[in-house]
């Protein structure tokens, strides 16, 4: 293959990726280093570095609309992502020293593990109307827009949901993914912070998570410019796209044809890891 | 609103700007390096299989304006890409702006946590 047959294929691959990623909440982040390592063998490392780079673009992209609609916690937002950039730092220096199999397994199960979670039947987390004291003191508690005005909500667990994020800001770091997953997992059960306005913050959180390892990531070389090219614009452009899309479809079934693909791609990753051809 | 609400919302559309036109910025300097690279060395070989790491013309800040200069199409992908890195680092140091328009201590710390750990991974000597 030329550079010009593979730039258009990945970048085809890449809008695809990034356009059901959007339409199903799942990310196209998750798909693409499977999708870059497994069809193209690409490096790992490169493929990772590749992901990064557009994790930061799609996140970037999108919270310019969501900002608008007064949904984001700014300080919220700010104070987890000391604890994601950190864990960011700290998975991208790991991701530098573990062997590429060992990384193709942690992807392996990761992939498993988000395809269960969007499979599983969303828990209904209880409000809390008392305040927190922690919460109250870090001045966390906020309202978002409601149809009758401005609702108020109140921000719990600050410690758990702190390290879940250092742990989900340790798994973008290392794979190379945005693992909104895990952040939605963390504001939503641990820290009870409304459905729109964990998502909304948490997606404003992944491009700094993302930037603080792709910085370690382009020093050490492994931000290939022409391979990050296609892919980066490929994912921006379907993301977009499948953003405005959204609010038309029904995403049940595509959510689960993505969840299959990505059950696929994991057990492909986790085959290869162990056996060491990757 | 409070007074502090209202600056928050204020800083949040100025930062929600900043995203949109650093995306975008980003992405055009990317794709015109990219087209620049393509007619150049489209016809050349693709291959990526073996990780060799890339030469320190395209790890470094200022290996990357020497590119530039240099005329070189990898490096004008590679600065898009450092622009598109710069993108998040560059709201948080807004948000360090706005919380010091707040007068609010405890988030100018927090806010500068953050920024120096991302200025750490971007120009860091390691």
């Amino acid at each position: 293959m030329n550079n010009l047959e593979f730039s258009l294929l990945v970048g085809l691959c890449s809008l695809v990726a990034g356009f059901l990623g959007a339409l199903t909440g799942l990310g196209g982040g998750v798909v693409l280093v499977p999708l870059l390592t497994v069809f193209f063998h690409v490096d790992i490392r490169y493929a990772i570095g590749a992901s990064l780079v557009s994790v930061i673009a799609t996140s970037s992209g999108a919270a310019a609309a969501y900002i608008k609609e007064g949904f984001t916690n700014i300080r919220i937002g700010m104070f987890l992502e000391i604890a994601t950039t950190l864990g960011a730092l700290l998975g991208a220096y790991v991701a530098l020293m573990v062997p590429t199999p060992a990384i193709a397994v942690i992807f392996g199960a990761v992939l498993l593990y988000s395809a269960y979670l969007s499979g599983r039947p969303q828990p209904v987390v209880p409000v809390d109307d008392h305040p927190d004291p922690l919460a109250t003191r870090l001045r966390m508690n906020g309202t978002y827009p409601s149809l009758d005005g401005p609702r108020s909500y109140y921000v719990h667990r600050v410690p758990t949901g702190f390290s879940l994020m250092f742990g989900a800001g340790a798994l973008s770091g290392l794979l190379g993914i945005g693992s909104g997953a895990v952040k939605v997992l963390a504001m939503d059960q641990a820290m009870k912070i409304p459905f729109k306005v964990s998502t909304t913050t948490s997606n404003l959180m992944i491009g700094v998570t993302a930037a603080a390892s792709a910085g370690v990531y382009m020093r050490r070389g492994y931000v290939d410019p022409t391979l990050a090219m296609p892919v980066m614009l490929g994912v921006l452009a379907g993301s977009l796209v499948g953003t405005r899309v959204l609010a038309r479809t029904r995403t049940r079934w595509l959510r689960l044809v993505f969840s299959v693909v990505i059950v696929l791609l994991g057990l492909e990753m986790l085959y290869k890891g162990i056996g060491g051809t990757i | 609103m409070t007074r502090a609400e209202w600056t928050d919302r204020r800083v949040e559309i100025i930062v929600g700007n900043l995203l949109r036109a650093g995306v975008i910025l980003s992405a055009l300097v990317v794709l015109a390096g990219g087209i620049v690279f393509l007619v150049r060395h489209g016809m050349e070989p693709a291959n990526y299989r073996v990780f060799r790491g890339e030469p320190s013309e395209l790890r470094h800040v200022r290996g990357i304006f020497r590119g530039i200069v240099a005329l070189h199409s990898r490096a004008v992908i590679q600065l898009g890409l450092l622009l598109l890195i710069a993108t998040p680092i560059a709201r948080v140091a807004l948000a360090l702006f706005g919380f010091a328009e707040e007068k609010d201590r405890m988030y100018m710390t927090f806010t500068g946590m953050v920024l120096i750990i991302l200025l750490y991974s971007l120009l860091g000597s390691a």
